[in-house]
């Protein structure tokens, strides 16, 4: 993990330079890097802890995968890093830098113009994406005008340049379309040409396809992963799909309870998960290659955030859980090809496996 | 339209004997503007054929899947055969008894005929009645079916079914909201068992479930089919999931079935085109960063359903004959059944 | 086998049930009541004045109702004046008749909250029938019901009460008229107001009737009796009883309205709509005590009340929480 130099606090307030685009000199520095990453929920029980230490970085033109189940955190920190936290959720600690600038904590006024501009969203429901009384013309044209130096003819062209980019037909005849006559694919296209308009540098998509059909799932990740690698577009994926991260992302992350467990190149992690939560939950995912008598099953549900036990999140549920893990909260150690928040995996005193029948139990990964 | 000629061509499945015959089952909603707006405007009726000539059976203790994508119809199915709708056309058989119109049977002299199935239903925070405890919510059958149960006997059968479903007796006096996901659909399980049927009905029971939550549930379900010997009618959109869960396996698409087939057989040949789309679409962790194969467009309205075969203006081998004629369901030789004018003809292997 | 509730997930251990009360105390709606010193105060203003209404005849100096305790040559005796000739204390004035003004407030809110209960328990009652009928079986029943409601909602609310007052009074011989009157306002205020609480029953009928629960029960082939009465209705009562509390405002405010423009009720019984009207006549002429302390009483109590009903909307309201 790349540490950013964490000196230039005078920048506060500068919100990145309207042009900025990451050059060749700037290559080392990630378009996004979040390094320990707090967000709390004050409520009049006791403040919850959502986000706990959480830290990645996203090179530009990488797509990395964040994977988790429900409460996992996983769209928290999509909506930390583009200050779009439900109140009264609110970022405690650490901080997020955009091309090196750090953005967590400009105000509101200061970090509108960065959305669409530097950071595209994409979400579940495209319908919350577009204004449903204006054309996706003029939205995109808009959009477009908004945050790039055109006059309207130009912008005409932009997006209709767009629009045939994202594969929708007859995009002339389409420009003028309101968004309730597309279908839920074409719409989710047209939140995507959307979401590129204005070139930013780094996405943030979650769920995108959650919404739709298999088989449109597939059409539109194909169209994300081209575009994103056409644009050198950076992309955080946010789902809880892990066969959808499997085909898109480079890189995947993992959380659990709020804490980032693992993370690391997507076909090591999916080949040979280091934490035991991403075994069990690689394992238990029923798959069309493989004909089990019964799947693996993870003991247990994932603890709400008012009693996360102490020590490692998963020891409650973990196989090979010992003294140590209900004690001490394990960090990020280098394990396999990435890294896992596991005491499994301590370069200086690795925890001995204890586990009796881990061999059968994950029948499914070879 | 082809109705007649489909059921002559419905073959018995061989062995087994049948619990539940569906023959040519028909849906159709009205979708139409309300009576001033259709005159004012001259609008024709409009109807929405949600289900339209739909046959299978299933055999006792086995698990067959409705599988497809959304707005084909399988919900609409399990919806038919527990008489949650109407039949439009066509007729249920369920253990010889002749059931076409369940929908209009309630009430005490419904009871025996409907304590013989069950449902699962797919949303956990909507399939229990909030303002209930849990031991009144999975109390409710029996207080229906078995009004001579004293109040003490249930509230014991009650504890045992959630100690079935992995729960504690306990929990009979909380309220679902204190659950989470996964356990709320264990009560729902338990309150499907109470009334102990042979047939349940379950209408995509995990897709609102975590994966790991989803693997418990499926186990549970399988182990209680072993213990029940409980036939399930599984609906789901997930193709692995049904390929885990299933027999046989009939996939749907806009009303119809486009092919059904033993489970093993369809994984591993499947025949129509929309079957081999379906299976190319499903993302594989196995092959991770390679892309799936796309399928071209998408499920058409189906208010307005394509002539012919429906599914021809996304099929890379329609023809004329399949923009004019109806497919209908032919057997072959491995136990499998297809609609497809290309696969019929040879064309298409 | 799974035990999830063995995981910290689940609660601990099976801890005892907190009694009603700590349920009651530690809920969201006392935790947010505390918190807005508005809608504190709007709850003991409603309480005070509902305790004023209720105990009007152990609170009161005179009875105004009673005219043989009026002392007419106490007649427009100004606020906190003991009275040269009888004694008498007016703590808020007398009006024209002797009628001591916090006497007649205090029995006048009295038929104020009396009307504006019953007009609301009225209403609640066929609106909450016909919604559930048009929502539960749809067809015909639901076009029906529902056009009339549109219709009816065309005329101002105020208007079809007086509608239906003079159409009431029409068929009762007039020596009647004062005797009814109370019940002909109600029934007034209610038919003119059953059209919102139908409405929202309903839209709520018609969401809970597609939730799984309820097919869950149809499944087991319960009676449609059942599932109207056992799930589906006490599952649609949230809605109701907010627009209730706020209708009541509104019911207040309507009978004021009707005995302002002397339809409502006679001089003889005041409600605080005739008090109102009857105090007008001296408000240029120096006696503005009696018209304006049973106005100040009227706003506090619909506004109160209305402020209540908004803070229980927004409290019940599962969108905001």
């Amino acid at each position: 993990m790349s540490s950013t130099p964490s000196s230039d606090k005078g920048n506060q307030g500068a919100m990145p330079a309207a042009g900025h685009e990451p050059n060749a000199a700037e290559a080392s520095t990630p378009v996004l890097s979040v390094q320990h990453l707090r967000v709390e929920f004050p409520t009049r029980h006791g403040t919850l802890v959502a986000l706990d230490d959480v830290s990645f970085d996203i090179a530009p033109g990488e797509v990395l995968g964040v994977v988790g189940e429900s409460g996992a955190g996983k769209s928290m920190t999509g909506n930390a890093v583009i200050q779009l936290l439900e109140p009264p959720g609110r970022i405690a600690g650490g901080e997020v830098r955009l091309g090196g600038k750090r953005i967590d904590d400009l105000p509101e006024e200061d970090f509108v113009p960065l959305r669409g501009r530097h950071i595209g969203m994409i979400f579940q429901d495209p319908l919350t994406s577009l204004n449903p009384l204006f054309s996706i013309g003029d939205q995109l044209i808009e959009t477009i005008r908004t945050h790039l130096p055109m006059n309207e003819k130009q912008a005409r062209e932009e997006a209709l340049k767009l629009l045939r980019e994202v594969g929708i037909p007859a995009a002339e005849e389409r420009l003028n379309s309101y968004p309730h006559q597309f279908s839920g694919g074409m719409r989710q296209r047209v939140v995507i040409a959307l979401a590129l308009a204005a070139r930013p540098e780094f996405i943030i998509a979650d769920e995108p396809t959650t919404a739709l059909d298999v088989s449109v799932q597939a059409q539109i990740l194909a169209l994300l992963k081209r575009l994103c690698a056409d644009h050198g577009t950076a992309v955080m994926l946010v789902t809880h799909d892990m066969g959808v991260i499997a085909e898109t992302a480079d890189r995947v992350a993992v959380m659990y309870a709020g804490r980032l467990i693992e993370i690391g190149p997507v076909e090591e992690v999916i080949r040979d998960p280091q934490h035991p939560y991403t075994k069990g939950l690689m394992a238990s995912i029923p798959g069309i290659e493989k004909t089990l008598d019964r799947l693996y099953q993870i003991e247990g549900s994932m603890p709400r955030l008012a009693a996360i036990p102490p020590g490692c999140a998963f020891n409650p549920r973990c196989p090979h859980a010992q003294e140590r893990c209900r004690r001490e909260r394990p960090d990020l150690m280098p394990a396999g090809a990435g890294q896992a928040a596991c005491w499994l995996h301590d370069p200086v005193d690795p925890l001995p496996r204890i586990d009796q029948n881990d061999k059968q139990e994950h029948a499914h990964v070879r | 339209m082809c109705a007649d000629t489909a059921i002559k061509q419905q073959p018995v499945p061989a062995g087994g004997d049948i619990l539940l015959e569906a023959r040519d089952l028909a849906r159709h909603f009205d979708v139409s503007k309300p009576w001033l707006n259709r005159v004012l405007e001259r609008r024709e009726k409009l109807s929405l054929k949600a289900v339209d000539g739909v046959s299978f059976s299933i055999r006792r203790g086995e698990t067959v899947a409705l599988v497809g994508e959304s707005g084909c119809g399988k919900s609409t199915v399990a919806r038919l055969v527990v008489g949650l709708y109407g039949l439009t056309r066509g007729s249920l058989v369920f253990d010889g008894e002749d059931i076409s119109d369940l929908a209009n049977r309630t009430g005490r002299q419904a009871a025996s005929l409907r304590k013989r199935f069950q449902m699962i239903f797919q949303d956990p925070y909507a399939s229990l009645n909030p303002l209930w405890r849990v031991g009144t919510i999975i109390g409710e059958p029996l207080r229906f079916f078995r009004p001579e149960l004293s109040s003490a006997d249930r509230r014991r059968r009650v504890g045992e079914l959630l100690e079935q479903v992995g729960m504690s007796p306990m929990d009979a006096l909380r309220y679902p909201h204190e659950f989470s996901g996964g356990q709320r659909q264990r009560i729902s399980i338990a309150r499907a068992l109470s009334n102990e049927p042979e047939f349940m009905i379950c209408d995509e029971p995990t897709s609102a479930l975590d994966v790991s939550v989803q693997a418990q549930i499926l186990n549970l379900m399988r182990d209680l089919q072993d213990e029940y010997g409980l036939t399930y009618l599984f609906i789901s959109h997930d193709m692995a999931v049904v390929k885990h869960m299933a027999d046989r396996i009939a996939v749907m698409y806009l009303g119809r079935i486009a092919e059904i087939a033993p489970a093993e057989a369809l994984f591993a040949n499947p025949r129509h085109p929309y079957s081999k789309m379906l299976l190319a679409a499903v993302p594989s962790l196995e092959g991770a960063g390679k892309e799936r194969t796309t399928i071209q467009g998408e499920v058409p309205n189906p208010v307005h359903p394509p002539s012919g075969c429906a599914f021809h203006p996304r099929c890379p081998h329609a023809n004329e004959r399949c923009q004019a004629e109806v497919p209908l369901l032919i057997a072959r030789d491995d136990g499998s059944e297809v609609a497809c004018h290309g696969v019929e003809e040879g064309r298409i292997e | 086998m799974s035990q999830e509730q063995k995981t910290p997930a689940a609660a601990p251990a099976v801890p005892k049930p907190p009694s009603k009360l700590r349920a009651f105390l530690d809920s969201d709606i006392v935790y947010s009541w505390k918190r807005q010193p508005v809608v504190i105060v709007a709850t003991l203003v409603t309480l005070v004045m509902f305790a004023g209404a209720l105990f009007a005849p152990w609170i009161a100096p005179q009875n105004p109702f009673d005219p043989r305790q009026l002392e007419l040559i106490d007649a427009f005796t100004p606020p906190l004046t003991t009275s040269d000739f009888t004694g008498n204390f007016y703590l808020l004035g007398s009006d024209s008749q002797g009628r001591d003004v916090f006497s007649a407030i205090l029995y006048g809110s009295r038929i104020s909250l009396l009307v504006g209960f019953a007009a609301v328990i009225f209403a609640l009652a066929l609106g909450t029938a016909l919604g559930l009928m048009a929502g539960f079986r749809g067809g015909w029943r639901d076009a029906l019901i529902m056009r009339i409601a549109d219709v009816q909602l065309t005329f101002p609310s105020i208007l079809m009460a007086l509608l239906i007052f003079g159409v009431i009074r029409g068929f009762l011989p007039r020596s009647m008229h004062a005797e009814v009157a109370i019940i002909v306002l109600i029934i007034a205020i209610g038919l003119s107001d059953w059209v919102q609480y139908a409405r929202a029953v309903r839209g709520a009928t018609m969401v809970e009737k597609g939730k799984e629960y309820v097919q869950a029960a149809r499944v087991i082939g319960l009676p449609a009796r059942k599932i109207l009465f056992q799930h589906i209705l006490p599952n649609v009562m949230r809605p109701v009883l907010v627009i209730g509390t706020i209708g009541l405002a509104l019911a207040i405010i309507a009978e004021a309205t009707l005995s302002f423009l002397g339809v409502g009720m006679p001089a003889t019984q005041p409600s605080l709509g005739t008090l109102i009207r009857v105090g007008q006549d001296y408000m240029f002429s120096g006696e503005w005590w009696i018209l304006l302390f049973p106005g100040v009483a009227l706003l506090m109590l619909a506004l109160s009340v209305n402020l209540l009903g908004d803070w229980l909307r927004d409290v019940l309201n599962p969108k905001l929480r």
